[in-house]
């Protein structure tokens, strides 16, 4: 490793006073491997403990246990269970999961891993409850099982039309033997009545009438209010303050000190202000009048950043794939590209602020987050208190946006500190400035990519070489982590064939907190290798279409050398959303005057989305989207227009990204405060977004992140297409246009 | 500090708190009415949009003391069963995401429709310009607000009241 992970940073996570580094390690890996997590309770759990809840009279209550941050895991889950369950849709509630690694090994809702690691466990639960209540009518009738079938909520006896509600039997029925996970019957896929539907939405009625629960609307008897001042710069603490000046504001109650806690900014501690309301709170800290101690990281910038990144790039990285020779093939190649590609770092900006209460008390705590992790949160309340994990209760709220934000637990640590230094239950709100200013942000990135073409215009070499300020340098086990495992997925594993093909890579060191960010590393590289791509493809003088067909014509399965284990990318299907998103956009047929279409297709979490984007650029150089077809294929889809409003999403928070998203850092401290300079896309921006769905048989896989990756490439390759120039940094801006 | 009253949803309320307050932490701290949103702070998400007499207003940068005496209509008033046809078009649509933006959205589209019962692309995306979804649910705003000035659904009502 080149650069070594800073120095700084390492020592926190080895002196941590609350012993966060097992809590980091810990965390780090649900998103991607079952092994990891808690180990399997050793008595099996009953469906009816976990997953079920029937009241006697029929009322049937479905456990989530997965956060619904507004990707619909609150509908997509409970029809996996319902559909084996044999329950009318119409009758069912939904419940959230309560926080207990007994019986659920990981509530971690990120990754889109949501449905793909559900869906079997689900119907394997709903079919054993529906078996159990089978049986329980079987024997409460005298009958052989065998004539007994779930229908509807009831169990009917076929010879007699005898017919007994779930709710009368569930006493009998939870009492007896738990069938055998591995082989209790699973429902033919052709004999799915809820599994393939749009069904509507079981959270819309609530965010359509001001009544749904957020975390922000959390009220508990005798609450407070808090924000929190903390130090611009990263790693800083407050040398002095004026809590009587804070104190003097009308409904401010207590002004009290928070320390930092975990690796580097984990959570940044800081002087928060507790009064009778949000608005008195907000005016304390106001008043308060910090002077800070800046800390370790004060005199970084933008400008020291890009130049740590240039030296990087000048000198050879960690090989991470090396494909026959590439030096050689530049150096005989009959034409050659270079390019370099700049991505900044990026805040999640939820609509929601972060947000957490809590209740602590001398023996038990009780917290209701917004969160993506309830359990990681659980076990963080837990070390900042002292309290033992099962004494502390996590209520996960709806999310007002998650995108990998709520990933966290900084906010369920600050809520539980301040909760405890006062003896009181306390909301801790965050402003919008706190949400843009203390982020985990996407990382900032920089490459140098090489390519060449043959004299026949076929590709002869790949070579790309990144910088970045790896998520995994920061968050991994000191001395054991690869910093280019959160970073190079996506480019290591581009599909295409290309004879000679090498990426290195290389971390830099920074202040800036960094973690994941809706897609995490695919919306860096899919814009860096896509965009690349095309300028490879118009080398070639080829169609950029054509051209990426051409390299796919023989399927193959690529694996990803930093997972190796992991489900190679299938060359077949990535080629399918290619061509599906090409015809369905009208690739090659004429458009108006002035616009150009672009294309682009990445392989993220397991699924495949290739987009076409048509755009325009008018004089002054502002880019306008117009239309974005986007072809997906997840696997087997459980709810169609789910998929289709997740991809449409993820279009247009790749959009923002594209077109504004950008977080500069000045004097150690994040320059942007509100959306007037961190602005996203506006309705009247919103361009035509048509999904196509490809219809599959095979395991489902995630949608919540890979609608992002493509956009920002299929745009830049259109301008390209309209315009002959070429973006090469993010976000577009007009001056690289005009 | 003198109350403040105004009325909010047809009911009379009377609030004691800093005359400085924005209105927003007067709803959702004080009147328990968490439907309006927290935002931004600074008009520029639209996540806390009321109506004021009528108007859409960005509840979050309005001191409360500029509300004496006015009618206030929050998302909880829109309609006392979400039969508003702006509601029934959202749940049609499956509009909402995460949610979180949809109350102003829906008070700010009530306003339109009460303005103008037919309103095109154009005027939806101006009159909605400086609300933000990160979901990005616009195209379906969009159709949902088309589809309740349909004349089938019995046209507007626009705003609640």
């Amino acid at each position: 490793m080149k650069a070594p992970m800073d120095v700084g940073r390492r020592d926190f996570l080895k002196t941590s006073a609350a012993g966060s580094a097992a809590l980091v390690i810990g965390f780090y890996l649900p998103w991607d491997a079952g092994a990891q997590q808690a180990p399997p309770p050793t008595t099996p759990v009953s469906p009816f403990d976990a997953w079920v809840r029937v009241q006697a009279d029929g009322t049937v209550s479905l456990v989530l246990a997965k956060s619904e941050m507004g990707q619909g895991v609150m509908t997509s889950l409970p029809m996996i269970l319902a559909e084996e369950l044999e329950v009318d849709w119409a009758s069912v509630r939904v419940e959230q999961a309560r926080t207990d690694p007994r019986i659920y090994r990981s509530l971690g809702t990120g990754g889109s891993t949501s449905v793909r690691e559900s869906f079997l466990p689900l119907r394997q639960a709903g079919a054993a409850a529906r078996e159990m209540l089978i049986t329980a009518a079987a024997e409460s009738w005298s009958v052989p099982r065998e004539e007994c079938f779930a229908e509807k909520g009831a169990v009917v006896h076929r010879p007699t039309n005898r017919r007994a509600a779930y709710g009368e039997l569930v006493e009998a029925g939870a009492k007896l033997p738990i069938p055998d996970l591995a082989t209790v019957p699973l429902k033919k896929p052709e004999q799915f009545r809820l599994v393939g539907q749009s069904l509507p939405r079981t959270d819309t009625p609530g965010k359509v009438d001001g009544s749904a629960v957020y975390g922000l609307d959390v009220r508990v008897p005798g609450m407070l209010y808090a924000v929190i001042a903390r130090c611009p710069t990263f790693g800083g603490k407050p040398k002095k303050f004026d809590a009587a000046k804070a104190m003097a504001v009308p409904g401010v109650r207590h002004v009290v000190e928070i320390p930092a806690v975990g690796p580097g900014a984990f959570s940044a501690g800081g002087v928060a202000v507790v009064a009778d309301n949000t608005w008195a709170a907000i005016k304390g800290r106001d008043a308060l009048a910090i002077e800070w101690e800046r800390g370790p990281h004060a005199s970084e910038s933008t400008e020291t950043l890009w130049a740590q990144f240039k030296q990087l790039i000048a000198q050879p990285g960690k090989v991470i794939r090396n494909d026959g020779d590439v030096a050689a093939a530049l150096a005989g190649a009959a034409k050659k590209v270079e390019a370099v590609y700049e991505l900044p770092f990026l805040a999640h900006a939820t609509m929601e602020p972060l947000n957490c209460t809590a209740d602590v008390r001398a023996d038990r705590a009780e917290v209701w987050a917004p969160t993506q992790f309830p359990d990681w949160n659980q076990r963080a309340v837990a070390e900042v208190t002292g309290l033992a994990p099962q004494n502390v209760t996590v209520h996960t709220t709806l999310m007002g946006g998650g995108f990998g934000r709520r990933a966290q637990a900084d906010f369920a640590v600050e809520a539980a500190q301040v909760s405890k230094a006062v003896g009181k239950p306390v909301m801790v709100v965050w402003t919008r400035d706190d949400d843009l200013q203390h982020c985990f942000y996407r990382p900032a990135s920089y490459h140098k990519l090489q390519g060449a073409v043959d004299a026949k215009g076929q590709p002869a070499a790949w070579s790309h070489r990144m910088a970045s300020t790896s998520i995994e340098a920061m968050w991994g086990e000191p001395g054991k982590a690869n910093p280019e495992n959160s970073e190079v997925s996506g480019a290591c594993d581009w599909p295409y064939a290309l004879p000679n093909f090498r990426m290195e890579y290389a971390p830099a060191r920074s202040g800036v907190p960094v973690a994941w960010w809706r897609s995490v590393e695919h919306s860096i590289t899919g814009f860096v290798t896509d965009a690349f791509m095309d300028e490879l493809a118009a080398a070639a003088g080829r169609d950029p279409l054509e051209f990426r067909l051409a390299l796919l014509a023989q399927p193959r399965k690529v694996m990803n050398p930093t997972n190796p284990e992991g489900p190679p990318l299938d060359t077949a299907r990535f080629r399918r959303v290619l061509a599906t998103a090409a015809e369905k956009a009208g690739w090659g047929k004429p458009l108006a005057k002035g616009r150009g279409r672009g294309i682009a297709c990445q392989y993220s979490f397991r699924t495949y989305v290739a987009e076409v984007a048509e755009v325009s650029v008018d004089a002054k150089g502002n880019v306008r989207v117009h239309r974005v077809v986007c072809a997906v294929d997840c696997g087997r889809v459980i709810h169609p227009d789910i998929v289709k409003a997740q991809m449409e999403s993820g279009v247009v928070y790749g959009l923002s990204a594209a077109l504004k998203g950008e977080i500069t850092i000045k004097d150690g401290a994040v320059e942007q405060a509100n959306f007037n300079d961190y602005d996203v896309l506006r309705i009247e921006e919103m361009p035509q977004v048509e999904v196509h769905i490809i219809p599959s048989t095979e395991a489902p896989t995630g949608v919540g992140e890979p609608g992002v990756p493509p956009v920002a490439a299929a745009v830049a390759n259109a301008v390209f297409a309209a315009t002959g120039k070429r973006l090469r940094r993010l976000p577009i801006r007009a001056s690289d246009l005009a | 500090m003198a109350a403040i009253t105004f009325s909010v949803n047809g009911k009379t309320r009377s609030v004691d708190v800093s005359p400085d307050t924005p209105l927003l932490w007067v709803l959702r701290d004080v009147l328990n009415l968490t439907g309006t949103k927290f935002g931004c702070g600074a008009a520029l998400c639209g996540a806390c949009t009321v109506h004021v007499d009528g108007e859409a207003t960005r509840s979050c940068v309005t001191p409360v003391e500029m509300v004496e005496g006015k009618k206030i209509t929050t998302i909880e008033g829109l309609s006392a069963d979400r039969s508003h046809p702006l509601q029934q078009a959202w749940i049609a649509e499956q509009v909402p995401q995460c949610g979180y933006c949809q109350s102003g959205m829906l008070m700010t589209a009530a306003e339109l429709l009460a303005r103008k019962p037919r309103p095109t692309d154009e005027d939806i995306d101006a009159a909605l310009g400086g609300h933000i979804c990160r979901c990005g649910t616009y195209q379906r705003i969009r159709r949902a607000i088309h589809r309740a000035a349909r004349p089938a659904s019995g046209g507007a009502r626009g705003g609640a009241q």
